[in-house]
């Protein structure tokens, strides 16, 4: 990051936000959103390189069935469980909202900086120290419950790091939280004149959306893990039945908060495809209050579909049927998005850059992913997919085929801005249709094998299943293959880049009409509002190599109603 | 939000307020009006209450589950807390609370003198209630009423050992839990105790077909030592309900984490005394005075629902 700040790589432009002051110390105690952004992607960035690791030493483990040389029944365990929860609670969780979403939510919104940066800095530091415990948690014996840390086994077997970890999980909420709370002030008290709710960019929307969540749900989780700590340390009988207690109560606990995540990592996926495909296709998006709304009744669907992870956990059939019946009403605003993202390219013009290719792959592998969540609602058919690959696929199209490759394709399409250059387009699409080929490598073949019955965790398999775990780890190469190459020519382009212009895709989100990278304090002037999927007055200057606004005109536009 | 009116009156297009900005030392850059400064940490405080609210929630949920399964359970254990002392911290956190709504008026009204004033009478409530919470618990180990098999646990180990010689083992229904399944056979179960220290010695228990012991592991574990001990009055109580442990186990944890708010607010509320006293807030500038007050109410609040959840139901 010291390198990024010393180098003078905007000669032109004499104070962005990289070379507004100097040294270590000014990224350190920084107060700015773009920088703590920066740093957060980082932070996020290099975990998941470890967890990617995880995932590629079970995936080469399960080359062949049984125990390895290399790694024994519990190495593979650890790894797996270390795999699960770094990509969750290090990865996912703040990958958008906290890296992306805080470098771009101001500038998008016409604002200085977020309402609280100190509280934002303070969240970062958080995110370390919960990294810290959960590195920790390795040294002092490793943990191999799973990511979900089921009880009994959590709290009275498993092995010395799962009370670090824990520790680091509760920490990590209280990061989410004020990254939460800090979106919603900012969004409800910093908009300039000019912008309102409905003037706000999708991706806004749906980050307000994600912050809710993460706010009414990520205490929850803290005081679950709490009392799994207090249980395993003190064992007070809570959730150990022997004491008298309910392993089904920490269930219930943990998916109150587990399920609605699942949201808070998919939400601002779909507000960057939003963004994305809009831009992109350089046509008005195609519905904007339903996708609006569409997110805002995901927050609120995902509130009430947690016991659709225990089914078979002994639940009251009543119960059942009514989890059921509200999980398949999630499909209504989540199909909504994607019928009109389907729209808006509809004689769209359309540029296929690399964001617009992690754009269509997000599509692709968002509807397989949805709709293969449906017969995991159905009562019937989950009992015989429940624990098996089938699961693992459906949430791996969904967490990762769709939020994130939707993280990997909104660091793409701002990739110019946060860093001032631009990447090299061929070798994006190469990285691109690598991880895209990969990814459905290894895990369509999943579908396949959960259906016919292989449980997930497990180390051991039927030879007949060899022939699918082998496609399956073929792809996870590929997959990896494509993400080095992506770290590659990003890496390259900030050395050797072309400088970027202020606006290289065409958008008209206020984000864009500030230089590259932009300024400390990002607008000079408070910005002029228009309706930033109005494309009309985006036209492509020769001489700077990129798109320009004629903000006159995008304004009056908005006014008089045109555009919509 | 009546901001966001002064806000495009007293700035047009172009205009960052620098005028206010040179006004106000306290406004931060990214703020265009105090009002807005204000507003914004006010709903920030209220989102992050809300939060409070869902950590404490869950906790609330949990013991209404577990009030659910076993009523006899905390109509039986509520005896065992002082009803007195809880009172006594009733009125004192209720007052603690007006104090604090009194110096909050007060630095509206540029009461310097008075807000140090209810500044200091809230601190002394907070450390107040801590000081009698401090007296209830350790009266309450004295009489070991613990979490988990430490209820069940003569105090030292001296004790355990002078207990183990001298008392009679009575047949002992403390530790006992039903079996939901008759057929299984097994009525009882009771723990082996001490539990051992490494928690991987643990042999992994046996399961009997309704996911219960089975009655093989009933005998096999050793008689209880949970002999009569003049500390544990309960562990002399044969009426004494199966799974009481559970009743301070919750008892413990809620009031616990309320304790802990308590002390933040120590924390917090003598950071801001020390900030009146220097003549910080004034009715330009007393943001900080009114979120710690929205934070105190809160933690009141929440001692309103625990005591009479805990103390007062028989």
């Amino acid at each position: 990051m010291t390198t990024l700040d010393t180098r003078p790589i905007h000669d032109e432009v004499p104070g962005n936000y990289l070379t507004f002051r100097r040294g270590i110390l000014s990224w350190i105690f920084t107060l700015d959103h773009k920088r703590i952004g920066v740093m957060y992607l980082v932070a996020v960035l290099v975990s998941f390189f470890v967890g990617g690791v995880m995932a590629l030493l079970v995936r080469t483990k399960l080359l062949f069935p049984g125990e390895v040389e290399w790694m024994t029944f519990d190495q593979y365990n650890k790894a797996f469980t270390l795999h699960g929860a770094i990509m969750v609670f290090l990865v996912i969780i703040p990958s958008i909202p906290a890296a992306l979403g805080n470098f771009v939510l101001p500038i998008m919104l016409g604002a200085k900086d977020v309402a609280f940066p100190r509280l934002n800095l303070f969240s970062f530091y958080l995110w370390i120290m919960g990294a810290i415990c959960a590195v920790y948690s390795l040294i002092a014996g490793g943990f191999d419950t799973g990511w979900t840390f089921y009880t009994p086994y959590s709290s009275q077997f498993s092995t010395g790091g799962t009370i670090p970890v824990l520790v680091g999980v509760f920490i990590l909420g209280f990061s989410s939280i004020f990254t939460g709370v800090n979106f919603v002030v900012t969004i409800h008290k910093l908009r300039p004149p000019g912008m309102t709710w409905f003037r706000m960019p999708l991706f806004l929307w749906a980050l307000y959306a994600t912050a809710l969540i993460q706010i009414l749900a990520t205490p929850v989780l803290g005081i679950t893990v709490a009392l799994l700590v207090v249980e395993r340390a003190f064992n007070i009988g809570i959730f150990d039945p022997v004491m008298g207690g309910d392993p089904v109560l920490f269930q219930h606990f943990f998916w109150f908060y587990s399920h609605p995540a699942v949201y808070i990592m998919i939400l601002p996926g779909m507000g960057i495809i939003s963004e994305i495909i809009a831009v992109h296709s350089h046509r008005h998006i195609f519905g904007f209050r339903f996708i609006a709304f569409s997110s805002i009744a995901i927050a609120i669907f995902s509130f009430l579909v947690w016991g659709h992870h225990m089914f078979t956990s002994g639940q009251s059939p009543l119960m059942n049927v009514l989890f059921s019946a509200i999980t398949f009403s999630v499909a209504i605003p989540s199909a909504v998005k994607v019928f009109n993202w389907l729209a808006t390219l509809y004689k769209g013009s359309i540029s296929l850059n690399t964001a617009m290719w992690y754009g269509l792959s997000f599509i692709f592998l968002f509807t397989i992913g949805g709709l293969t969540g449906i017969p995991l609602a159905v009562l019937s058919t989950d009992i015989h997919l429940h624990d098996t690959y089938f699961v693992v696929a459906h949430f791996h199209y969904v967490m990762m085929g769709s939020a994130l490759i939707a993280m990997i394709g909104g660091l793409h399409h701002w990739w110019p801005k946060m860093t001032g250059r631009m990447f090299n387009e061929t070798w994006g699409k190469i990285g691109c249709a690598l991880v895209f080929v990969g990814f459905n490598m290894t895990f369509f073949t999943q579908f396949m094998l959960g259906s016919q019955g292989m449980p997930r965790r497990y180390y051991m398999y039927k030879p007949e299943f060899q022939i699918y775990h082998h496609i399956s780890t073929g792809g996870s190469y590929i997959m990896g293959l494509g993400f080095v190459i992506t770290a590659i020519y990003l890496l390259h382009s900030l050395f050797a880049g072309r400088k970027a212009p202020a606006n290289p895709w065409g958008g008209a989100s206020l984000e864009w009409q500030c230089t590259s990278p932009p300024p400390h304090d990002n607008f000079s002037v408070t910005p002029r509002v228009g309706d930033c999927y109005d494309f009309s007055a985006v036209s492509w200057d020769e001489k700077q190599q990129g798109y320009v606004v004629d903000v006159e005109a995008h304004v009056a536009a908005a006014q008089s109603g045109k555009g919509h | 939000m009546s901001h966001s009116a002064s806000h495009a009156d007293s700035h047009g297009h172009g205009s960052h307020g620098h005028g206010d900005h040179a006004k106000y030392p306290f406004l931060a850059h990214h703020f265009d009006t105090p009002n807005q400064q204000f507003e914004s940490g006010k709903l920030g405080m209220w989102v992050f209450l809300a939060t409070e609210v869902l950590f404490f929630g869950a906790l609330f949920v949990m013991y209404a589950i577990l009030r659910f399964k076993d009523p006899q359970v905390f109509s039986y254990a509520a005896n065992y807390l002082d009803t007195i002392l809880g009172g006594i911290n009733t009125c004192v956190l209720i007052l603690s609370s007006l104090t604090m709504a009194i110096g909050v008026r007060a630095a509206q009204t540029n009461k310097k003198g008075l807000l140090s004033l209810c500044l200091a009478l809230t601190l002394a409530g907070a450390i107040g209630f801590l000081v009698i919470k401090y007296f209830e618990y350790t009266h309450k180990f004295h009489l070991n009423l613990k979490w988990g098999q430490a209820f069940y646990q003569p105090v030292t180990e001296a004790d355990a050992a002078a207990a183990k010689v001298e008392a009679k083992p009575v047949e002992n229904p403390v530790l006992a839990i039903s079996s939901p399944n008759p057929s299984a056979g097994a009525s009882t179960v009771s723990l082996a105790s001490p539990p051992p220290a490494d928690k991987t010695a643990i042999a992994a228990p046996k399961m009997g077909p309704d996911g219960v012991a089975t009655t093989e592991m009933v005998e096999a574990v050793d008689k209880p030592v949970h002999a009569a001990h003049p500390e544990g009055p309960h562990l002399l109580d044969p009426d004494m309900p199966a799974n009481t442990h559970r009743f301070f186990a919750i008892y413990y944890i809620m009031t616990g984490l309320h304790g802990i708010h308590v002390v933040i607010g120590v924390g917090v509320i003598g950071w801001l005394l020390v900030g009146s006293l220097r003549g910080r807030y004034s009715s330009d500038y007393y943001t900080p005075v009114d979120l710690v007050g929205l934070y105190w109410h809160v933690v009141d609040l929440v001692w309103i629902f625990l005591f009479p959840l805990f103390y007062l139901i028989h």
